[in-house]
């Protein structure tokens, strides 16, 4: 009847929707995986299937907000390309060509190649992991093996961003602490494009909005947080250090520096001695009880730097009671800073930013600093045992990432930037920059690194750590490197996270040794997380003279088709982040907020379906099979007989372990506190997650707080209050300075000495990036660089059927200034072309971008065969990586050496060293080169079609 | 129905804050994973492995560059080029319109806009995916689904926004939920009080391509000022030394002295 | 807009059957000659109908076609599709009548015609309704179309009447006149086309982001690195110089080309086969400018796409 109706009448009635259907016949509450940010999820289970995943809004971390990865989890979970069951090689090294095998047969192949390797020569294995979170149990678990070779990807990520932290002020931008987004007034962000912290940040940014905070962008790209923020400061790159010291010597020369801040939390009234040409020329003048100390500008006397009565002097030459003279800090950074070369009208053109600029920018920062203070009226107690009535606030806050650190001075950079909000006087006060429990940790609270090894024994300490001074470094007898990537050797003495982007070069060179076995997981080594990628796969694949690889044997564990399965000799498949257990721990890189701790959990929410298994756990059977001490007993019986079990039970110290919440018998014991069986229920139980509030007198000056103190070792982090000092000038620094002076036993050898004279500067400086200085600025006039899409994670978003509909191609930015001059327009094509290679790649035209720079989104390109996509995918075609022009190895300087295109302290890789020039190309047939061959896939190729969710729409 | 309702009691909708949006593109794909499972047919992909992958998406977010020229928000003359371009990110799903050319135009009823809160639904059971409402609108806003052959398009996550199946608090669109820098609000248009119309009202909230008549519901809150410096700047432009004093730390004598 | 081989069939051959039809109410022609009615009949409703169906083939779910008809108070292809069962229900019933019976009912004929030429213009209005895209937002459009409809149709009826001997002079004088119109308007048309378009009517980058108080607008990055529907569907790009290409060629085939055998029929030499050849030509012209028809039209959704 009512089609008839409608006939006669010319409409229908307006159909009724249904206000409530159904969502989802349970939630399952755990941790997001499609990046390292670590947000809290909702998993909405339909019919046994992920029906949808949102965000928790009880979660520290994202507040119920999901990022785009994170939303197309969907697609990642149920992707063609996981893989499917143990894989044997059978072809050659990166044809992809395999044989499936049983669990019980890869990991016994597994251990036939390790065992040999323990027993011998533990150094012999290279055992590097990527972004996982489990780096307390992997570094664990190769400390017990023996071998010297561990780390994780820092080295090749941000490590100059967290060792310059660490060492000034105890914890860095990065995860380890966030801006006070409620109460900050002015932001300024460096080189930022996306971060670990992205929703955190993108939620930061909006509460800034909110209240009408300024928001300053620095980045040569004015895209993403850039885009939005109210002022762009479009740097040359690699220039940040000058612009940020330039703000500095306006503030100093002017006044305007916290002076109180100053003299109570940092080492500026310290005396350094002063002493040309000795030993203890720069190292802090100390007393009997090693006290470092300060000159007491009434009493005119040497005090102890915490004694509660001292009134220290800032500047002027002092007669210690030891008869050297000495200088406060203070004095050395003002005279350093206020130098001419600091000058804002001196740095201008070479930043690309106006005196006027940089003149104003400093003029905010001290408005906003001083005239803008903020006051919260609660009462603390500081580490002298000094009483304050109230929290003063200086609102004005930083935030940088990779844009400053990965660059060849970026360890400077990242120091003087910190200097910067020091001296404004606003770390760790309200409205500045905030740590996030368990930090701040300083230096003293970590180790140094370890790198004894001997057969059949444990490494004689955790193999990562901050060294003290040359005395910490992993040195042979004849000055070489103990570690496979020369990490903490003269070539980057302090390479706080390891340098996992020089292990295949350097094995392959076997320099400083060859090695037996390459034990990696979830890294894409061959792809995008290597400089040279072509020349990398070469390396992977090279053979002897006996026709043997020169690298024997390699173990990789993915959960995907990646480009490095190709290259694996044994694949172990690992399960999908829904599918296994997990531990976001205190003991890693936390996930807490500037106001509280937190940890938590990933369950399995969906069974897996295919023969795959958690990678800890399988490192824990291996554990268990080589019967490794601290993973057996004293009979050798398995402590734990999974990863589960291992973050229930396993203690690193008594009562402190993986997992911080519901310890004790009983469950109530946060911190602290005996195993308990039920652990894992309660966190599933409480979503996922476990969080504890700081005490409202220890939430802000958390280094010198004495309640902070106390609830830190009430929490466990430490075993001990340990208050300390920010350390303007770094003593570790010139302590390798000096050595490169020629003190001590353990000196560089010369080809580095003048670079680690120049460069370890303890007080932060800036000095040309290494490429740049390097190559000729004629031939190579153009920066180079990459950033992270918001909507895709390195290579691993490229298999999610929704990400790479966003991101499936990459065009090169191009400057407005450059396209007009080599007369470049959009769908052009180019050859871009750098001192180790060449690439032919599609142009698109940036305005929005500094002159002289061109970028591309990072990791888009794919090899042909990987990640189940069809070989005619545009990320095979189009797509591509700009690290195939970035060399591991600076040209060679005429000594016959070739530095590392790292930076010479923490050895970080400098991928935005990168300096090219471009050149118009034809677009021929429209395939960006170099092409690589194809590899095959294990999995085969993903659907033609797909409609997710078909089951529930009638 | 697609004679449009003469008024309706709600104007549920958006405000859109392209002063906020980062271009993260987080509400696209939210909106795609909760509406393939929800609201009518999936929205399927083609290829979605191969060349040419493509599918259905109800919001989508463009990134455009607006360069300043001098009689349109360049404040100086002689400022670089690089200085005067912005980057736009701009997310787009429907505006709801209240004249909504795609209502009427469509022949079946399919498309509807209903009277009690102004959304704009397509009814997929009528629908014969002959796509002209698509044409009728000028926003983009309409996709026709590969896979099933009828029209998608924004609810505005009708299946969310009365779910009593969902927590009150989690009433709300999709893509607004999920936002991470809070750049989406919903709201009703036609409650002056509401945040939406307060945001609207004092952002200076946007219609989009006025000329075509549609009147959206939607509305965008345009960029802040970002080129004129006596807009942006909080302090004056240098700093001055406190005191006359003069030579490398002339001022800290006195400012020591002030700590005591 | 996306140039579909359903659509430009479907609206030429259906306004070429109705406007064969149209006149074929009308009781143009040598009715005396049963080959005429039944072939003019059978091409007239075979036009119309293969031309409504191919306009289903582009549709998802042809099934529910029928309830195309229900929204004709505010949607006009609904009227369209109306008109069009009301044309061939009435136009059938003549039809029956004339060539079972033999008797034309001219009042129902007229009645008939009138709807034919009704389907026609309600077949223009679903594109000339579309502010969004301004090119064929105009009354040029149902004229064109009108006249199209005409001038194929005729061409077409004429071709048939010549079955039954010499056609009269005046049917050849009024099909030159239609072609010359048709094509008038087809460049009438073109010559708007340039003035106009989205910017024609003040739409531009700027007012569909309502960013043009900041600069000059232009899309940095689409939404999606791959193309989809909208892009396919309304953001077709065709070369200027195709497309001068194209038009040209038209109005050779289709314009030129009928006038000169039109001329050539009127020698009354091998009239059928010219009167053919004519009702061909112009009929692939009519296609060709259909196919410009769409193919060049602007819709403001490329405004977010890259179009300027
Ligand atoms: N040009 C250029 N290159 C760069 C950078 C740059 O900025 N520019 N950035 C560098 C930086 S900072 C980094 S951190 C690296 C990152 O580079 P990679 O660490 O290589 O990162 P992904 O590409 O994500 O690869 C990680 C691998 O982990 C696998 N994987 C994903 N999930 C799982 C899982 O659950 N289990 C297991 N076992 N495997 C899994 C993926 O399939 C993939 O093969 O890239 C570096 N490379
Ligand atoms: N969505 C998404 N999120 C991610 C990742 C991802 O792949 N996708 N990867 C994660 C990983 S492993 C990491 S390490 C972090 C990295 O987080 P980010 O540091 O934000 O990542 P990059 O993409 O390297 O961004 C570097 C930024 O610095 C800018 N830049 C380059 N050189 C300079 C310079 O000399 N000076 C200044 N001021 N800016 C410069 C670039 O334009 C770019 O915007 O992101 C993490 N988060
Ligand atoms: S930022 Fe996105 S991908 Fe990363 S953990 Fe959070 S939701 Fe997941
Ligand atoms: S989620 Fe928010 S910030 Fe991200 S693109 Fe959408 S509107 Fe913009
Ligand atoms: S935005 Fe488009 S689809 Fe939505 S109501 Fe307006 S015209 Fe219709
Ligand atoms: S596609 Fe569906 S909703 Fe759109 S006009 Fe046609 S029938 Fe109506
Ligand atoms: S309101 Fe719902 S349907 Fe509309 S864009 Fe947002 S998430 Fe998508
Ligand atoms: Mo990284």
């Amino acid at each position: 009847m009512k089609p008839l109706h409608a006939l006669a009448n010319g409409r229908t009635e307006q159909p009724s929707t249904p206000a409530s259907p159904v969502v989802s016949d349970e939630i399952r509450k755990t941790t997001c995986y499609m990046c390292a940010c670590r947000c809290g999820i909702n998993v909405h289970m339909r019919d046994g299937k992920v029906r949808y995943i949102e965000g928790n809004r009880d979660h520290p971390v994202n507040q119920g907000v999901l990022c785009a990865k994170g939303s197309a989890g969907i697609m990642q979970h149920y992707s063609p390309a996981r893989l499917q069951k143990p894989l044997k090689r059978v072809g050659e090294r990166g044809e992809g060509k395999f044989e499936e095998i049983e669990w019980e047969e890869a990991l016994e192949l597994a251990v036939s190649w390790l065992e040999p390797v323990r027993k011998n020569a533990p150094e012999k294995l290279a055992f590097f992991t990527g972004r996982d979170q489990s780096q307390s149990l992997t570094s664990w678990w190769a400390q017990q093996f023996g071998t010297p070779n561990y780390a994780a990807h820092g080295g090749f990520c941000s490590v100059n961003m967290a060792a310059a932290g660490i060492y000034t002020m105890g914890g860095a931008f990065w995860e380890f602490g966030s801006p006070d987004w409620d109460r900050t007034k002015m932001f300024m962000i460096f080189g930022v494009a996306e971060d670990h912290d992205s929703n955190p940040i993108k939620i930061g940014l909006g509460k800034l909005k909110e209240r009408g905070a300024k928001i300053v962008g620095v980045n040569p790209v004015r895209s993403g947080y850039n885009a939005i923020a109210d002022e762009w400061v479009g740097i040359t790159p690699g220039t940040d250090g000058l612009f940020i010291l330039a703000m500095v010597h306006e503030l100093i020369r002017t006044g305007h520096v916290d002076l109180e801040y100053l003299i109570r939390y940092t080492n500026a009234p310290a005396l350094v001695i002063d002493n040309p040409g000795e030993a203890d020329h720069g190292m802090f003048a100390r007393n009997a009880k090693d006290e470092i100390l300060v000159w007491d500008r009434k009493a005119d006397k040497e005090l102890p730097i915490l004694d509660k009565k001292a009134k220290p002097a800032l500047k002027g030459k002092v007669t210690l009671s030891d008869g050297r003279s000495a200088r406060p800090v203070f004095e050395l950074m003002a005279e350093k800073y206020s130098s001419d070369d600091y000058a804002p009208a001196a740095v201008a053109d070479r930043c690309g930013v106006s005196e006027a600029t940089i003149k104003r920018l400093a003029s905010e920062l001290a408005h906003v600093a001083f005239e803008e203070e903020i006051v919260i009226d609660q009462p603390w107690t500081d580490l002298r045992g000094v009483k304050h009535k109230k929290m003063i606030g200086r609102p004005v806050s930083f935030h940088a990432m990779r844009g400053i650190s990965a660059h060849s001075n970026g360890f400077q950079t990242c120091r003087a930037l910190h200097i910067l909000q020091i001296i404004l006087g606003s770390v760790e006060v309200p409205g500045g920059f905030r740590f996030k429990p368990p930090y701040p940790k300083p230096m003293e609270a970590h180790p140094a690194p370890h790198a004894k090894s001997e057969a059949g024994a444990p490494l004689n300490g955790p193999h990562l750590g901050f060294p003290r001074g040359p005395e910490s470094l992993a040195l042979k007898e004849d000055n070489s490197a103990v570690r496979i990537d020369k990490a903490f050797s003269w070539d980057a003495p302090m390479s706080s996270h390891g340098m996992m982007h020089m292990v295949i070069a350097n094995a392959a060179a076997k320099d400083p040794y060859g090695i037996d076995v390459l034990f990696m997981y979830m890294a894409n080594m061959s792809w995008n997380s290597s400089m040279n990628s072509g020349g990398v796969m070469d390396m992977l694949r090279a053979k002897d003279d006996n026709g043997d690889y020169v690298i024997p044997k390699i173990i990789y564990s993915d959960a995907y088709s990646s480009e490095m399965v190709a290259f694996a000799d044994l694949v172990l498949p690992d399960t999908t982040y829904l599918e296994r257990h997990d531990c976001i721990s205190l003991l890693d890189r936390p996930i807490c907020e500037a106001d509280a701790v937190a940890d938590s959990i990933r369950w399995p929410v969906v069974e897996p379906d295919r023969e795959v298994r958690g990678f800890q756990s399988v490192i824990i059977d291996l554990a268990n099979r080589m019967k490794l001490p601290g993973f057996v007993d004293d009979k050798g019986e398995a402590k734990y007989k999974d990863y589960a079990d291992y973050m229930v039970n396993h203690e690193r110290r008594p009562g402190v372990g993986p997992l911080a919440g519901w310890r004790g018998e009983k469950g109530d014991e946060g911190g602290r506190g005996a195993p308990n069986k039920d652990q894992l229920n309660r966190y599933i139980e409480e979503g996922g997650f476990w969080l504890e509030h700081i005490p409202d007198e220890a939430r802000f000056f958390k280094p010198w707080n004495k309640a902070y103190q106390e609830w830190a070792v009430s929490k466990g982090f430490f075993d001990k209050p340990q208050p300390y000092l920010f350390q303007l000038y770094v003593e570790p620094i010139r302590k390798f300075q000096a050595a490169a002076e020629g003190h001590g036993d353990r000196q560089p050898p010369e080809r580095l000495r003048a670079r680690i004279k120049e460069t370890f500067d303890p007080l932060p400086m800036w000095y040309p990036p290494f490429e740049g200085a390097m190559v000729s600025e004629d031939e190579y006039p153009i920066f180079a660089l990459t950033q992270r899409p918001a909507a895709m994670y390195h290579s691993w978003g490229s298999q999610n059927a929704w990400l790479r509909q966003i991101h499936g191609t990459n065009p090169l930015y191009v400057s407005g200034e450059l396209c007009e001059k080599h007369g470049l327009k959009d769908g052009d094509w180019a050859w871009l072309i750098s001192h180790h290679g060449r690439i032919k790649i599609p142009v698109a035209r940036m305005d929005a971008l500094n002159p002289h720079t061109v970028w591309t989104w990072n990791a888009i390109g794919k090899r042909e065969g990987a990640w189940a996509l069809k070989s005619d995918a545009p990320e095979t075609k189009k797509g591509f990586l700009l690290n195939h022009l970035i060399s591991e190895l600076l040209p060679e300087r005429g000594d016959g050496y070739r530095w590392a295109n790292s930076d010479p302290i923490t050895g970080q890789a400098a991928w935005y060293d990168l300096k090219v020039r471009i050149e118009k190309a034809d677009a021929g047939d429209g395939v960006a080169q170099p092409h690589m061959d194809a590899q095959k896939s294990p999995v085969g190729v993903g659907p033609d079609d797909i409609a997710y969710g078909k089951e529930w729409t009638k | 129905m697609t004679l449009l309702p003469e008024t309706t009691q709600k104007k549920l909708g958006l405000a859109i804050d392209l002063d906020t949006c980062v271009g993260c593109h987080a509400c696209e794909v939210a909106c795609k994973e909760w509406n393939t499972g929800g609201y009518g047919a999936p929205l399927s992909d083609q290829d979605p492995y191969g060349e040419d992958p493509t599918g259905t998406w109800l919001n989508r977010v463009h990134t455009f560059e607006v360069k300043a020229t001098p009689d349109r928000g360049a404040s100086e003359s002689g400022t670089p080029m690089s200085q005067l371009s912005q980057l736009v990110h701009f997310p787009k799903s429907c505006l709801h319109c209240d004249d909504a050319p795609c209502v009427t135009v469509c022949p079946t009823g399919a498309s509807y806009k209903r009277s009690e809160d102004g959304i704009v639904l397509v009814n997929e059971d009528w629908c014969i995916g002959c796509g002209l409402c698509a044409w009728a609108c000028p926003y983009g806003a309409r996709e026709l689904d590969a896979d099933e052959g009828v029209m998608k398009k924004c609810t505005l996550c009708v299946d969310r926004i009365y779910n009593e199946n969902i927590p009150e608090v989690d009433r709300v669109p999709a893509c607004v939920r999920t936002c991470p820098a809070g750049a989406r609000h919903f709201g009703d248009f036609n409650d002056p009080n509401s945040d939406v119309s307060k945001l609207t009202a004092a952002r200076g909230g946007m219609d989009l391509m006025p000329e075509m008549g549609t009147k959206p519901v939607n509305q965008y809150l345009p960029p802040r000022p970002k080129h004129d410096i006596d807009l942006i700047q909080l302090a004056k432009p240098e700093l001055t030394e406190p005191t006359a004093d003069g030579g490398l730390l002339g001022w800290l004598d006195k400012a020591l002295e002030k700590l005591g | 807009m996306h140039p579909a081989p359903s659509i430009i069939i479907f609206t030429t051959l259906s306004g070429a059957g109705f406007g064969l039809l149209g006149l074929l109410f009308l009781g143009i022609g040598p009715f005396a000659c049963p080959a005429f009615l039944w072939v003019s009949a059978i091409l007239g409703f075979g036009m119309a109908i293969g031309g409504l169906l191919a306009s289903t083939f582009h549709l998802g779910h042809p099934e529910r076609a029928w309830r195309a008809l229900t929204q004709w108070r505010s949607s006009w292809l609904s009227r369209e599709g109306v008109l069009a069962v009301l044309t061939l229900a009435a136009g059938g019933i003549y039809a029956i009548f004339l060539l079972f019976g033999g008797v034309a009912v001219s009042q129902l004929g007229t009645i008939a015609a009138l709807l034919s030429i009704a389907t026609v213009y309600s077949t223009a209005m679903i594109y000339a309704q579309m502010k969004t895209v301004p090119h064929w937002n105009s009354a040029l459009t149902p004229a064109m179309f009108l006249a199209s409809a005409l001038s194929t149709g005729l061409l077409a009826l004429t071709f048939v009447a010549s079955f039954a001997g010499p056609v009269p002079a005046a049917m050849v004088v009024i099909s030159i006149v239609l072609v010359i119109l048709a094509w008038g308007l087809n460049l009438a048309m073109w010559r708007r086309n340039a003035e106009t378009g989205l910017s024609g009517v003040g739409s531009s980058p700027e007012t569909a982001t309502g960013l043009g108080a900041l600069g000059r607008v232009r899309l940095l990055e689409a939404p999606h690195s791959s193309p989809n529907y909208l892009m396919r569907e309304m953001v077709y790009k065709v070369g200027r110089k195709h497309a001068q290409k194209l038009r040209r060629l038209a109005l050779l085939v289709g314009g030129a080309l009928p006038l000169v055998l039109l001329l050539l029929a009127g020698t009354g030499f091998a009239e059928p086969f010219w009167l053919l050849l004519a009702f061909a030509t112009h009929l692939a012209g009519i296609l060709i400018g259909r196919w410009l028809f769409f193919a060049e039209a602007e819709h403001a959704v490329s405004l977010y796409y890259g179009h300027r």
